[in-house]
Parts: structure tokens; C-alpha cells; sequence
């Protein structure tokens, strides 16, 4: 009896199925056991996995759910690359969905911003603009001006004060959150990325510069603080440049 | 900036699996460690500090690139994404050796994340020849195949292991990678003699040896069934299978494996001093 690799894999994500036939304990009988080692590493294996990507959806939820979570997801959604650094990518839409998550309605923006920052981590490196350069430029130039950011930097919006829920579950004596909507860019000036609270008008500003506008076409929002903006942005190593 | 040619091999020291927890002991004394591995996987991100940690690291030491996601034993194609990611690496880093296991991971696109068995037919015979000269035509270098840990047995196989690695070697000039520990595992799960195996593996393909911790469990007959954990030191008997080996083999480089419940330092470089000891007890 043949085993196809079809039929162990199947069997891998089933254990209500047998082990394939044609698969031998050393004595000739049909393994059984020893088939579970592989389906244990597996499981085990993504399921580790899935808890480095997200230890804040693991911190909120608690290690039994997260893991009953995990087992759930990994066999709805099967790693589709071997880098394993960005196994997850699905939590997100996977969360809105997963019926015993729904009393924690921000857990899909909280998966977001989680991968967001595993991808910063990995982000390309990148030189950033001296500041002196944009101070140089007339008021004229300085509004025509693009920017143009380092990979590492994104920008999240959510309904839900996902910068407090994630600064409450990584850093020691953060206050308690509380429930309003919250922006964020994140960051990468070092290694490590970083995570800032971003208000209305600086989140549609930076936003619109990623896109491409001139930093005048930013002005639309009497709000805005586009030197604090700036200030912000140059302190953390995310303009790469100017044109 | 990178001073170790391609035509540079391991040197035939012990060396160790790279965890970056351990970056800042290695930096000021990595002795008896002379060459550090690292899993391809984990360097296939586009910068930050995985990336700058390894190209400090191959200033100092020479390099293993070790796969775990090329999935050589599939039935299906290689993954052209990524056998393009594992070139991009390999091209940049110029390691010392480039090693990879005879096992599936991937099947119909999807990554399984674990070193699964295959038979050892003509028909696979075929197919892992032909995905090795892939790689290595694509690498434009040879590299080396490891044999795996087995839990159990494939009725269908028509070779042993030993035989047909040789028979690969044969087929497409490529090296070995002997883990000692596999071969235990291997012969306690699979009721065969570890001596045996070494004796009939075709040695003077070697290019590197592995050695790391199991677990030890039973199936349902009562039967040992030890598992492959990279999670504890090196058992005695291991040891003891590794002299045999060298025996044969003469002195080669000698890697602990250690990847789950990673200790610190000083107790890795303990499993690596007798790692040192071994090889010194070994004629060239």
C-alpha cells in the first residue's frame, strides 16, 4: 500500500481519521501512535508559532483559550510559506469570525496591530532624511515637498483604544484602557519597533503623505499640528527622504 | 566585508545552533565554538535585527545555512518562491555549507512546519535526485542532505536509508549531513542496530555531523518511542554512538543542536566542550 503524501496530510490535520495503511510499527502492524508523533509535532509546531506572533491576543484571552483558539485556526488556516516569522495573517478576519471571541470585539484590530509590528520587525532597514535638510527648504518648497517613509512605518486606525489595550498588556504600569476609538503609526528607528498614539488630524496627514500628497495638500484640518506632526515622524527615523 | 570564500568548509570544530538570546555571550567568548548554524527560515525577512545580528556573526565565524522549509521529499515541485528566497540568502551570506533534510513539509501549498517521512522507493529515489540537482544548480554550489529521525516504517520502501542516500549521492554529487541523534532515534524506534547503520552509510560523503537531545516516550505496545526534541542534552549513548562514528569518519564538524527550551549559554558550551573533547580523541 502506497501512502500518498495527500493521505498524510490529511491525516495530519484529522485525528479522527486512522494513519494512513502502508504506515508500520518495526513489528509490521499498522502504526498508530507513532503516526500521533507527527500530528502532535505539527500541531504543537504552528500552534507555537501562532503564540510568538501574538502575545498580546494570548495575554488578553488567556493561555487555554489561546490555545483551543490556535487549534481551530491552524487547521482552517495551514501555513501557505515556510516563514514561519509571518504565520498569521488570517487572525485577523479569523477573529471577527470565531464565535467565543466575539465578547472581545477588538481582538481582529489588536491581531492587526500585532502583525503590523512583527512586519516592522522584519522591514527593510532604511537611512533616514536629515532633519536640517527640511528646516533648509523655504516655506514654499517645504509645502511641495513629498516624503517618502521607511518600510517599517505603517499607520492603523481602529474604533477600539488599541494603543492603551497594547501598551496595558506589554508595559508595567500602564493604565487601565478606556473604551474610544485610537490611531497609531508605528515606528522603527532602531531594531525595535515602536507604537505612538496618533490623534484624527495627524493620522489623516501621515496617511495622505504615504499616499503620496505634498505636504500642503495635508493642510485640510485645522487641528493639525504639522510641526508636531514632523517632529514626530523625523525623531523616529520614519522619512526616508524628500522630493 | 565577508572573508569566508565559498571553497571554505566547516572547520572540524564543534559548533552550535545560533539563538539570538545568545548573541551578546557569543560575541565575547564563543570558545570551544568555532563555526555557528543558523535556520534558513529565520533570516528570510528583509532587515532589521535578525538580519544584522547574522551579518556581524559571519564576520566572526563561519557559517552553516541549515533548511528546514525547502520540503526536498515532496511529491510535488519545489517551491520556486522559495528556492528564489533561500538564493537571495545564500548569494548575500556566502556561508561555509548549505544543508538540508531528506523530508516533506509542504504539500498542495500548504507548509506543514515538521520534517515528515517519505518511502525509499525508485520512484522517490527519482524525485529527491532531481530536487537536489535543482537546488544545487540553482545555488551554483553542492550541498548537503540529512538523514531524518523515523517514527516508523513505510511498507513500501524497497531501500534501506543508508543505501539509499548513497544511491542519491551517487545521482546528484551532493554531501551528507549525518545526525547521530537521528540515527539513534531512528534504530531504538525502528528495532534496528545504530552500529549497523553507521557501518553501512556511505561516510566519505560527510560533510558535518549533528548531535542534539530526544525525548523518550512509548507507543501503544509498550515499545521505546523516543521523539526528536532539540529540547535537552545530548544522552550518553549518543555520545558513545558518536565515537563510533568518528572512528569512521575521522574528525568533521560537529554541531549541537539545542532549539527548544533553550538553555543559556555556559550549559551549551558544556554539550560543545565534549563536542571538543570527542573530536580531539579522533586521528585525522
Amino acid at each position: 500500500m502506497n501512502v500518498t503524501q495527500a493521505a498524510f496530510r490529511a491525516g495530519l490535520f484529522d485525528p479522527e481519521l486512522p494513519a494512513p495503511n502502508g504506515l508500520q510499527n518495526p513489528d509490521g502492524a499498522q502504526a498508530s501512535k507513532r503516526f500521533d508523533v507527527y500530528r502532535n509535532n505539527v500541531a504543537v509546531g504552528l500552534s507555537d508559532a501562532l503564540e510568538a506572533a501574538f502575545p498580546v491576543i494570548r495575554k488578553l484571552v488567556g493561555d487555554n483559550f489561546f490555545r483551543a483558539m490556535a487549534g481551530v485556526y491552524l487547521r482552517k488556516h495551514p501555513p501557505k510559506s515556510p516563514l514561519m516569522m509571518f504565520y498569521g495573517q488570517a487572525m485577523p478576519q479569523f477573529l471577527r469570525r470565531f464565535g467565543p471571541a466575539q465578547s472581545l470585539p477588538y481582538l481582529p484590530d489588536i491581531a492587526l496591530l500585532e502583525l503590523a509590528m512583527r512586519r516592522a520587525y522584519h522591514a527593510a532597514d532604511a537611512g533616514s532624511v536629515d532633519p536640517q535638510s527640511l528646516g533648509a527648504l523655504a516655506p514654499d518648497a517645504l509645502l511641495a515637498s513629498r516624503l517618502r517613509f521607511a518600510p517599517a512605518v505603517q499607520v492603523l486606525k481602529s474604533g477600539y483604544p488599541i494603543h492603551a489595550i497594547y501598551r496595558a498588556n506589554t508595559t508595567a504600569d500602564a493604565p487601565k484602557p478606556v473604551m474610544k476609538p485610537e490611531n497609531v503609526l508605528i515606528t522603527r528607528a532602531g531594531f525595535d519597533p515602536q507604537i505612538h498614539l496618533l490623534d484624527q488630524a495627524a493620522t489623516t496627514c501621515i496617511a495622505a503623505l504615504k499616499d503620496g500628497a505634498t505636504l500642503g495638500e495635508t493642510l485640510v484640518d485645522d487641528r493639525l499640528d504639522l510641526g508636531a506632526t514632523l517632529a514626530l515622524l523625523l525623531g523616529q527615523s520614519a522619512i526616508t527622504s524628500i522630493y | 566585508m565577508f572573508d569566508q570564500p565559498r571553497d571554505t568548509p566547516l572547520p572540524a570544530l564543534p559548533g552550535v545552533g545560533y539563538k539570538p538570546q545568545h548573541y551578546a555571550d557569543i560575541i565575547k567568548d564563543a570558545d570551544p565554538v568555532g563555526w555557528l548554524e543558523i535556520h534558513a527560515e529565520n533570516y528570510m525577512g528583509d532587515g532589521g535585527r535578525p538580519i544584522a545580528q547574522l551579518r556581524h556573526l559571519a564576520e566572526r565565524f563561519p557559517i552553516s545555512v541549515h533548511g528546514v522549509g525547502l520540503s526536498i521529499g515532496s511529491e510535488g515541485d519545489l517551491d520556486p518562491d522559495h528556492l528564489a528566497r533561500l538564493k537571495h540568502l545564500v548569494d548575500w551570506l556566502n556561508p561555509a555549507s548549505f544543508s538540508e533534510h531528506l523530508a516533506w513539509s509542504t504539500h498542495d501549498s500548504h507548509f506543514l512546519n515538521d520534517l515528515l517521512p517519505l518511502p525509499y522507493t525508485e520512484t522517490t529515489l527519482a524525485k529527491v535526485a532531481s530536487h537536489i540537482t535543482q537546488v544545487q544548480d540553482t545555488l551554483g554550489r553542492q550541498m548537503l542532505l540529512e538523514n531524518p529521525s523515523s517514527y516508523l516504517a513505510f511498507a513500501e520502501s524497497t531501500y534501506s536509508e543508508p543505501d539509499f542516500l548513497r544511491e542519491i549521492v551517487a545521482r546528484t554529487g551532493c554531501g551528507l549531513l549525518l545526525d547521530v541523534n537521528n540515527v539513534f532515534v531512528s534504530a531504538t524506534n525502528l528495532k534496528t542496530s545504530p552500529q549497523a547503520y553507521i557501518d553501512a552509510f556511505p561516510v566519505d560523503a560527510v560533510g558535518e555531523i549533528h548531535l542534539g537531545g530526544h525525548d523518550e516516550d512509548q507507543d501503544e505496545t509498550g515499545a521505546p518511542l523516543l521523539i526528536d526534541s532539540h529540547g535537552k542534552a545530548v544522552v550518553d549513548p549518543v555520545w558513545a554512538l558518536l565515537d563510533y562514528t568518528l572512528a569512521r569518519t575521522g574528525p568533521k564538524p560537529l554541531l549541537i543542536e539545542w532549539d527548544n527550551d533553550v538553555p543559556d549559554w555556559a550549559t551549551l558550551a558544556d554539550e560543545a566542550k565534549r563536542a571538543a573533547k570527542a573530536l580531539d580523541g579522533v586521528a585525522a
